[in-house]
């Protein structure tokens, strides 16, 4: 483990009790993210990449196996010290935005700052800063309704930047826009990672997958195969 | 825990829900409204009657202290009390003699006659016979004319001072000083008119005529005797007074040191503590079924904050997503929920205050609304918000929010 490792997976096992059945969601998942890198978790579903997205991301923990994520571990805390973390270290990207309905653009970029208690002021200033990097200064005061699905996912990204978090981790997050606007999409996500952002970038599309450095395939809750992709930036490891 | 960043944020929820859901909101509202109004009427109608007791127990005056056979509250024996010695005319001028403490003293032999003017005839009317240190002892004064002197007693001079009521109704617009009324057709000169005082307990104050007790001496009571009443100049003396009294009263009446007194030493507070006693119970018991209105509003405000939950699943899954703690996401709620509370509790507090006008001006009670009316409004509003609110808040902050988010 080097020491600019980012996200530490080690021997990482989830399993989910569904009544009297057992699932076993992942079984022993080790996964090293260096910082700066790009990474794309690919499967079929079913094969475990929601449950390794939603550990990564800090919104579940491991039943067995330890996460370490920007040096400290996670797998043990609880709640309300891993909201703290996902306010900190992690900006969601989802396929369905996920955007306060009734709250403007700028008053949605906001929203991880507000629980981090950061002063309006301050806090304007930064959403408008994050929202002009996806292009979207001129439609600042704009509510998700009044936005193309593209724009959508523009405020969800400046969203995700906003706190300047360790890794932005995107779960499909071009699987409800046509091959166009997606396309835009996955140029910001080159951008944001030729600016020195850490990518985790969940997706069942190869072509999507290949704008990473890294493809690690999921199958039945094991990693099945990592694909380096020759792109010579960064430093891939196993 | 709470910054001050995220009450903007708190309030914000709130309104979003209010701004969604005109209709609901409204409703809700009306069932706490309508709660609070009903405890800040009741309350009301309470504080107007403590405050009109209060006053009129104020006119008897915390200096004075009333020498009779009985006990304003009686609690004990009553055949014991009944078979004490009636106060009498001699008591009073022994106690006049060597009671120190008091500045004033005045007997009172009361008594209900038949007065007469010319033609005109007022049955039961009290009569009061005493001195003229009664305007002291008493609290009263004359509106008109003056009070009878010490040599006017002390002569038994057939001189009256009558009440308000009497005169209006003997007189009308008449001037009565110096004129002759008969009192159980003994005639007296009308020398001065009481103040006016209304009623007190639905018994007329102004329905009286005051003589010097040297000339109504037989009209004493053989069961009950006189009362005398005692005023100190400093409330400090009063302990001593009634020391006093006692020592006299139980000398008098050659009681041995093991027997008890067998005369009671009455004072206002006693009416008071007795007022507290008997009225306090049954008002707790009336404002607690005007709460029960409230809690029925509560229930309301708990059953729509559970859909507005269910509702905004979603929401609550993008908010801890993004690093909302447990906390926070209660803080959504609860704000919501007091936000409403307050809003029903200000209006309800209004129309409380409003309505209870109506029975206050109907009884003639004085104005009893005070902060503790607002205070006790706003309390029980905030409070039927938190209540309320809790379970829905605690039931968001706990949602998982993987769950939340797949929510549609």
């Amino acid at each position: 483990m080097k020491n600019n490792t980012l996200i530490h997976l080690e021997d990482v096992h989830k399993i989910y009790q569904l009544g009297s059945v057992q699932v076993h969601a992942l079984r022993g998942v080790d996964l090293a993210v260096q910082q700066g890198e790009y990474v794309s978790i690919m499967g079929p579903s079913g094969s475990g990449k929601s449950t390794l997205m939603n550990i990564i991301g800090c919104l579940d923990v491991p039943t067995r196996g330890r996460y370490t994520l920007n040096g400290t571990d996670v797998s043990t805390m609880d709640d309300d010290d891993l909201a703290r973390i996902r306010n900190k270290e992690i900006g969601f990207v989802f396929q369905t935005f996920n955007l306060l309905p009734r709250a403007t653009a700028l008053h949605n970029v906001e929203l991880p700052l507000i629980y981090a208690g950061v002063s309006s002021a301050k806090r304007k200033e930064l959403a408008r800063e994050a929202l002009a990097k996806v292009g979207l200064a001129d439609r600042m005061m704009h509510r998700p309704n009044e936005l193309s699905g593209g724009q959508r996912q523009r405020v969800a990204i400046a969203r995700a930047l906003v706190n300047n978090p360790s890794i932005i981790l995107a779960d499909e997050p071009t699987g409800n826009l046509d091959t166009k606007t997606g396309a835009e999409i996955m140029e910001i996500f080159d951008t944001l990672h030729a600016q020195g952002n850490t990518i985790v970038l969940v997706t069942h599309e190869e072509f999507i997958a290949r704008h990473a450095q890294r493809i690690v395939h999921l199958l039945d809750g094991k990693i099945e195969r990592v694909e380096t992709l020759d792109k010579s930036v960064g430093e891939p490891s196993p | 825990m709470m910054r001050l960043a995220l009450v903007g944020e708190y309030l914000t929820f709130a309104w979003e829900t209010f701004k969604a859901n005109k209709i609901r909101v409204f409703l809700t509202t009306l069932s706490v409204l309508i709660g609070v109004a009903a405890i800040i009427f009741i309350f009301s109608i309470i504080q107007s009657i403590n405050k009109y007791v209060t006053t009129e127990f104020a006119d008897i005056g915390s200096t004075t202290v009333y020498v009779s056979k009985f006990p304003w509250v009686i609690t004990g024996n009553y055949w014991e009390l009944r078979n004490r010695p009636p106060v009498t005319i001699r008591e009073y001028h022994a106690l006049e003699r060597s009671v120190e403490y008091a500045r004033w003293i005045s007997p009172s032999i009361e008594s209900t006659k038949p007065v007469k003017y010319r033609n005109k005839t007022l049955e039961d009317v009290f009569i009061i016979g005493t001195n003229e240190q009664y305007p002291e002892t008493n609290n009263v004064g004359t509106e008109t004319g003056r009070w009878f002197t010490h040599s006017e007693v002390k002569s038994a001079r057939h001189v009256c001072i009558i009440g308000y009521k009497v005169k209006e109704e003997l007189f009308g617009a008449q001037n009565p000083l110096g004129k002759r009324i008969k009192i159980d057709e003994i005639p007296y000169k009308v020398i001065g008119v009481l103040e006016k005082k209304g009623d007190f307990f639905g018994f007329n104050l102004d329905s009286r005529v005051i003589v010097p007790y040297t000339t109504v001496k037989g009209y004493a009571s053989r069961r009950r005797g006189i009362t005398i009443a005692l005023k100190v100049a400093n409330i400090a003396d009063l302990d001593n007074l009634k020391s006093e009294i006692r020592g006299v009263l139980r000398k008098v009446r050659k009681l041995s040191p093991r027997e008890p007194d067998n005369f009671a030493i009455n004072q206002q507070d006693m009416l008071t503590d007795f007022y507290k006693k008997i009225t306090g119970t049954s008002f707790m018991v009336i404002l607690f079924i005007a709460a029960i209105s409230l809690v029925v509003g509560g229930i309301g405000v708990m059953n729509i904050m559970l859909v507005s939950v269910t509702e905004r699943t979603r929401e609550i899954g993008i908010r801890k997503a993004v690093g909302a703690t447990r906390g926070q996401i209660m803080a959504h709620f609860l704000t919501e929920s007091v936000v409403i509370c307050l809003i029903g509790g200000v209006i309800g507090l209004i129309l409380g205050i409003a309505s209870a006008q109506i029975p206050i001006r109907l009884m003639g009670l004085p104005q009893g609304i005070n902060l503790l009316t607002a205070l006790v409004g706003f309390s029980f509003a905030v409070l039927v918000g938190i209540v309320s609110g809790w379970y829905p808040a605690y039931k968001a902050s706990r949602l998982n929010p993987i769950e939340a988010l797949r929510y549609e």
